[in-house]
């Protein structure tokens, strides 16, 4: 069984590898996108890196959604999004904290849930139903 | 100019692996400027030999269903200069093979020693999509390149034949 700890240090050295940043850089509440610059493929390269750090499968859309709102104005109004929306979220991804989300729920907000901490709660979650 | 960067394959092994290989002649048009009198490959170009290598590799074990395009190299290191007149052997094997994308482990040999090692990730784009979003620009799989899978298809026959 491993710590949170970790995990964490080992995502940390997963995104160090993927996004060519400094260990020092990153930090539980660092953005993936925001702050250490991750583009889309990098999302793919840290999808299989973990697959091999940890020995676990992560389906597709699991971790990182490619579009759950796909557009849908049930799940979106005006560049927000509904309470629908993030009952949505919260179905697809329990693993993310939206509290600071929920205050100020704007579209473009929604990579700021995308953290180093939200890797290492997915992980753990994985590592908790394989055991 | 012509953006073939292999001339023949060696083994393939699909799903798995490759070896091809890339002859070097004085007479090839970047030796002129790169450089006068020391005509050395570009180190981009070597790399995209091997991502040339990687690239059918994993659009084959795909039926090339997909373009697969070149989108990030994590890690490159060129430990010799290649000359003209110098044979080039690229190796290639797959690390992960997903219908969303892939990556491989690449190097390239010359006489026998390691001159360059990569890790090439590639994006798989549904062809629809990439027409959008490149316009009709050429990709790996166009038309030069279908002889060169004709020869893979040659190639992965006899390679069976032979167990």
């Amino acid at each position: 069984m491993q710590t949170q700890e970790q995990i964490y240090s080992k995502v940390s050295a997963t995104l160090v590898e993927a996004l060519n940043v400094d260990e020092d850089e990153i930090n539980p509440g660092s953005t993936l996108q925001g702050d250490l610059g991750a583009e889309s493929i990098d999302f793919l390269d840290i999808v299989f890196r973990l697959e091999r750090e940890f020995g676990i499968k992560i389906p597709r859309g699991e971790l990182f959604p490619e579009s759950i709102f796909q557009g849908d104005p049930e799940f979106v109004q005006n560049g927000r999004v509904t309470e629908k929306g993030l009952s949505e979220l919260r179905a697809r991804m329990p693993f993310a904290d939206l509290k600071q989300f929920e205050s100020s729920p704007e579209l473009s907000n929604l990579s700021e849930l995308f953290t180093v901490d939200l890797i290492t709660r997915y992980i753990q979650g994985k590592l908790n139903n394989n055991n | 100019m012509r953006w073939m960067w292999i001339d023949r394959f060696l083994e393939f092994r699909s799903g798995q692996s490759a070896r091809a290989l890339k002859n070097l002649s004085l007479a090839e048009d970047y030796f002129g400027d790169h450089f006068p009198g020391y005509p050395v490959m570009p180190a981009c170009l070597m790399l995209e030999g091997l991502a040339q290598t990687g690239g059918i590799l994993v659009g084959e074990a795909n039926d090339f269903r997909d373009n697969v395009v070149l989108a990030k190299v994590p890690h490159a290191r060129f430990l010799r200069d290649v000359l003209a007149g110098e044979q080039l052997i690229y190796e290639v094997e797959i690390s992960y093979l997903r219908e969303e994308g892939s990556s491989v482990q690449g190097r390239i040999c010359v006489g026998g020693e390691v001159a360059a090692e990569a890790e090439i990730f590639f994006a798989h784009v549904d062809p629809a999509r990439a027409q959008q979003v490149f316009g009709r620009a050429r990709f790996v799989f166009g038309g030069e390149l279908q002889r060169m899978l004709d020869h893979v298809r040659d190639l992965k026959q006899r390679t069976k034949a032979e167990g």
